[in-house]
């Protein structure tokens, strides 16, 4: 079977297409791959190939009760933002997907103005607010900060998936005789679910890896990329590496785990 | 275009049983309240509080209480060497942008056309590294390119005469924004090649358009929207970047947000810095506004109507 020169040459840009994004891919990852080389080192500094590797750095990482209170600090801003940013994200969801009303198209496009602004000018900006306040930094200020910027995103991840939502159901369960509890409850956020969740992972994940926000606004308090970022610039250990390689795959191990969940829950029959 | 109509199931709600509030906003209005408040406190109200204090006497912190030019006339002042980092960071975002244009375009044409079931799979690749802090990341292209590093090793161990200076340079810092800012290149192509329907194309090629033709004329218009978004997302970050300039490109060039951090920590010019904020923010926002003004986001991020 021979091809026309046009499939002959759709077939090679293909193949280009999928060589080329292989080559990103691997591109994307060798950051990553050689901070975990590094971190596996058995000497002080980094020589490549590594004369001797072990897991020293790991274990001193891991029994440090200095890092163990930035893990904390990490967490709980995480922990908060999510949260927070997912009860306020739905509504706003619903506002940017599901209703239709007079100042929609305005409001998508507010919504959008954090993310189309440079994080450290933010920060900054935030820092200068909080101060003309009065306020004192903490971690709970650099909560408000990451907020502004991943409540927008977090809307827009769950807006993309509520435009799939079939307004009839609701009106179904209304003319059933349901009231706006109970479509709430029944129909809206059932269906409403895996937004919900992805959304949610953007939030987490999204302020754990933070850095720019974090750095103006977190006060005395410090968070994992800060932390990083200060022994970067003076005072590399290979604990940097180890710990930035923890971080790595503690974001790679909530993904998988939320991913392999939602798959287990769609396979499971609806009750 | 899907214009503003009152959807049956309020009006139904509403008949259900009215409550305080439901006559003066609509339910959209209502849901929409935490989120103005969010942008309006940490947002709008921070962006006011720096052109405020950019009006205040240099090096002050008398806010609100005295009004002056001084900053900006400082900025404008020709032996202020400041106008280079405006030049350095629109000129290295300039570049990004063009440089990541031809970077993400095949991947996103890949992802929206031609990988199938897998593009899933290729599309979490590409989110994942937005979960990791831009400095581990950076930092980890250090441990690559610098001297006894892991290319400089390599090439070595092969018998080459190992890996040419790159890091510390400007070009260093453009590789780190490239690396960096390629997602949000990425998903907005995306989105905007999805919207370009395949019968439209196979319409086309039945029709005798070549390839360079239908991408030309009907796959480039459709789908130019989201390559915009990429563009303009890319730009106002870019922009603003300080990590890869400092992590990657060791202060070989001072981009301009370093010199506003510079002016808010050690020199405590606050007053200076701000002003330099203020410029930087009518130029990020003077795009933006321009760039989102008038795009249909119910059509972009896939409404079905």
């Amino acid at each position: 079977m021979s091809l026309s020169p046009e499939a002959r040459a759709e077939r090679r840009s293909a193949r280009f297409i999928a060589l080329w994004t292989g080559f990103v891919v691997l591109a994307i990852y060798t950051p990553i791959l050689c901070g975990f080389v590094a971190s596996v080192n058995k000497g002080r500094y980094f020589r490549f190939p590594l004369a001797k590797t072990s897991m020293e750095w790991w274990q001193k990482t891991f029994d440090s009760i200095e890092i163990g209170m930035l893990v904390r600090t990490s967490l709980a801003m995480a922990g908060l933002v999510t949260v927070i940013a997912v009860v306020i994200a739905f509504f706003g969801a619903l506002a940017y997907a599901r209703y239709d009303w007079k100042g929609r198209r305005l409001y998508q496009k507010l919504v959008l103005l954090p993310i189309f602004f440079p994080q450290p000018v933010l920060g900054l900006a935030l820092l200068l607010w909080f101060n003309a306040l009065g306020m004192q930094m903490s971690w709970q200020t650099a909560v408000f900060a990451h907020l502004v910027w991943i409540v927008p995103v977090v809307t827009l991840v769950m807006a993309i998936q509520m435009y799939s939502f079939d307004a009839a159901l609701e009106e179904a369960a209304f003319d059933l005789g349901a009231s706006r509890l109970q479509v709430l409850r029944e129909v809206t956020l059932p269906i409403l679910w895996p937004g919900i969740w992805s959304g949610a992972l953007f939030a987490f994940l999204l302020s754990w890896g933070n850095f720019p926000l974090s750095l103006y606004t977190t006060g005395p308090d410090t968070s994992v990329p800060e932390w990083l970022y200060a022994k970067m610039v003076a005072g590399y250990t290979p604990m940097v590496p180890a710990l930035g390689s923890m971080a790595t795959i503690a974001a790679a191990a909530v993904l998988l785990g939320m991913g392999l969940l939602a798959r287990a829950l769609r396979k499971r029959p609806a009750q | 275009m899907n214009e503003i109509v009152a959807s049956p199931t309020i009006a139904q709600a509403r008949a259900a049983g009215p409550r305080f509030g439901e006559r003066m906003l609509s339910a959209g209005a209502r849901c929409a309240i935490p989120v103005y408040v969010l942008l309006a406190l940490g947002f709008l109200a921070p962006l006011f509080a720096v052109v405020a204090y950019s009006f205040a006497t240099p090096r002050g912190f008398d806010v609100f209480r005295t009004f002056t030019l001084e900053n900006y006339r400082q900025i404008l002042d020709p032996a202020n060497t400041v106008w280079m980092s405006f030049a350095w960071s629109l000129g290295l975002a300039l570049l990004t942008v063009a440089i990541l244009t031809l970077v993400a375009y095949p991947i996103a044409y890949g992802l929206a056309r031609l990988f199938g079931r897998s593009a899933g799979l290729v599309s979490v690749l590409f989110v994942f590294p937005l979960f990791v802090s831009e400095n581990i990341r950076l930092y980890g292209w250090v441990l690559f390119f610098i001297k006894g590093g892991v290319l400089d090793g390599t090439l070595k161990a092969m018998g080459l005469p190992g890996a040419p200076e790159f890091l510390f340079t400007p070009a260093a810092t453009l590789f780190g924004m490239v690396y960096v800012y390629l997602p949000f290149m990425l998903f907005p192509m995306v989105l905007g090649l999805s919207m370009v329907p395949r019968d439209l194309i196979d319409a086309a090629r039945d029709m005798g358009a070549g390839r360079l033709q239908i991408w030309h004329e009907v796959e480039l218009p459709l789908a130019m929207p989201g390559i915009l978004i990429g563009m303009l997302l890319t730009f106002v970050l870019a922009v603003g970047a300080v990590a890869e300039s400092k992590v990657l490109g060791g202060q070989s060039v001072i981009v301009i947000t370093q010199d506003i951090e510079i002016a808010f920590t050690y020199a405590q010019n606050w007053p200076f810095g701000s002003a330099l904020a203020v410029i930087l923010t009518l130029i990020v926002g003077v795009l933006t506004v321009l760039g989102i003004g008038r795009l249909d986001l119910d059509r972009i991020l896939g409404r079905r109507s």
